[in-house]
C-alpha cells in the first residue's frame, strides 16, 4: 500500500529535491505539485534531472486535493497564513520552511522580526530532525523543516551535548561555510555568477536566523553562528569551537561520537588517520542524506573543535523531511534515502 | 574471538584467528596502524605512521 503525497511549492530547490526523493520512494505516490509561477509546465522543465521520471505538471495551490501527507516547500512566511487550510487536506504535514521550527512565539518574533501569524500552531509541530526527536516524530502529525545551517551546527554539537562534555555557560562559536543553493532558486545581485563565483564571503558574522534553532534544540545560551559563502553549489560545513568540561579525555569524545553514529542511520564518524578524506567534507555528500561528524580535542586547554558536513538540500532540508515522513508513517526510516553519494565528484 | 581496544580511539577491534605477534593491523574506526605485541592476552600498540599534510 502506498502513501499519497503532494507538494505545495515545488519549483524551488527544496521542492525539486523533495520530488527527486519522493518519485523514487518505494512507499509513496506523488499526486500533485504546485507552483504559481510555473503553472501548467511539466516539473522536469524546472527540475531537469526529473525528465523521464514523471509527467506531472505544476498546478495551482487551489487545485490541491486531499492526500495522506502534504509537504510544504514555500518561501518563509507563507505556510503560517494557510496552515488551517492545509491541515484540512492532509492528516500529516511536513513544512520545510522556517514557519514552525521554533516553539516559542517570542523567540520567533525576536529572530524573524515579526509576530507569528499562527502562534497556537507552534506547539503542535515537532522539530524535524530525527537525530533529536525520533520518538516524537513517530507519533507526530505536524513536523517542521530544519534550517540547513542549524542542522550542521546541531549535529556537530549533538555528541558533545548529549554526553555532557562541554561547558554550557561558555561561548560556543560555529563557523559555517555554505554553498550557493542554500539561498534558493531566486537570484539576486549577489548571486549573479560574476559576483558569486570564486567567493569566500562572510555575509553574516552574527545574528543568522538559524541560530535560534541551535539555541532551542541544544539548550545552549551563548551560541554564535558566523556564515561564509564559498564556491560550492551544494554543501554546508559547520566547525564548532567549544570548551570541554574539566577532566574530559579524548576517549570520552570518541565514545560520544561513536554513540551518535550507532544510534542514527545517517550519522557517520569521519576521523581518519589515512587516506585523503580524513575529516568531514561536503564534497562527497552531494545528493546523500548522510551527516559526517569529526572532532579534534586539545586535552591540555579543553578546546574542542567539532565538525559536521552535510548536503544542505538533503540532511539540511528535503532528506530530513522525507526521513521524518518515514518515521511519521511507520516506514523504514531510511526508505528512499539510500543514495550513498558520488566519488569522485 | 580475540578482541583488543584501540589505544587511540578505544574502538573494540576483533582480531583474526590467524593474527601473529608483530603483525600490523588497521583500526577500522580511526585508521591508525597498530602492532600486535602479544597474543595471550592480546595486546596492541600504536605503530609509527607517516605524517601527511597534503601540501598544506
Amino acid at each position: 500500500m502506498t502513501t499519497s503525497v503532494s507538494i505545495i511549492g515545488g519549483s524551488g530547490y527544496g521542492g525539486g529535491e523533495l520530488l527527486r526523493l519522493l518519485l523514487a520512494h518505494p512507499n509513496v505516490d506523488v499526486q500533485q505539485v504546485t507552483s504559481r509561477s510555473h503553472l501548467g509546465e511539466y516539473v522536469y522543465q524546472v527540475h531537469p534531472n526529473l525528465r523521464k521520471q514523471t509527467q506531472l505538471k505544476f498546478v495551482d495551490p487551489a487545485q490541491i486535493e486531499p492526500v495522506d501527507a502534504l509537504f510544504l516547500a514555500q518561501p518563509h512566511g507563507q505556510a503560517q497564513h494557510n496552515i488551517e487550510q492545509y491541515a484540512a487536506l492532509a492528516g500529516k504535514i511536513v513544512d520545510l520552511s522556517a514557519d514552525f521550527r521554533l516553539r516559542d512565539p517570542a523567540l520567533y518574533e525576536k529572530w524573524y522580526g515579526e509576530k507569528h501569524a499562527a502562534p497556537d500552531w507552534l506547539g503542535r509541530f515537532v522539530y524535524g530532525l530525527p537525530e533529536l526527536h525520533r520518538a516524537e516524530l513517530a507519533t507526530a502529525d505536524y513536523v517542521s523543516g530544519v534550517g540547513c545551517n542549524a542542522t550542521a551546527s546541531n549535529l556537530a554539537l549533538l555528541p558533545l551535548v548529549k554526553a555532557d562534555l562541554i561547558e554550557p555557560s561558555a561561548p560556543v562559536i560555529v563557523e559555517i561555510k555554505v554553498g550557493s543553493s542554500e539561498s534558493g532558486a531566486e537570484g539576486n545581485v549577489g548571486s549573479h555568477h560574476a559576483e558569486r563565483a570564486s567567493v569566500i564571503r562572510t555575509f553574516s558574522a552574527f545574528g543568522h536566523r538559524h541560530t535560534a534553532e541551535v539555541i532551542q534544540e541544544m539548550g545552549l545560551g551563548r551560541v554564535s553562528l558566523t556564515m561564509t559563502a564559498v564556491d560550492l553549489v551544494r554543501g554546508v560545513l559547520a566547525t564548532v569551537h567549544a570548551q570541554a568540561k574539566p577532566g574530559a579525555a579524548n576517549k570520552d569524545l570518541w565514545k560520544a561520537y561513536r554513540a551518535a553514529a550507532s544510534e542514527n542511520p545517517f550519522v557517520r564518524v569521519v576521523k581518519e588517520s589515512r587516506g585523503v578524506y580524513r575529516v568531514p567534507e561536503p564534497k562527497v555528500l552531494a545528493g546523500s542524506n548522510y551527516a559526517d561528524l569529526g572532532f579534534e580535542f586539545d586535552e591540555s586547554s579543553g578546546h574542542v573543535v567539532s565538525i559536521c558536513a552535510i548536503d544542505n538540500l538533503m540532511k539540511g532540508a528535503a532528506g530530513s523531511a522525507v526521513q521524518c515522513m518515514n518515521l511519521m508513517l511507520g516506514l523504514d526510516e531510511t526508505a528512499g534515502l539510500e543514495f550513498m553519494g558520488l566519488h569522485p565528484i | 574471538m580475540i578482541t583488543v581496544s584501540c589505544p587511540e580511539c578505544a574502538a573494540e577491534i576483533t582480531l583474526e584467528e590467524s593474527v601473529e605477534v608483530n603483525e600490523i593491523i588497521v583500526c577500522p574506526d580511526c585508521g591508525v596502524d597498530l602492532e600486535v605485541t602479544a597474543l595471550d592476552p592480546a595486546e596492541v600498540e600504536l605503530a609509527p605512521m607517516e605524517e601527511e599534510d597534503w601540501g598544506e
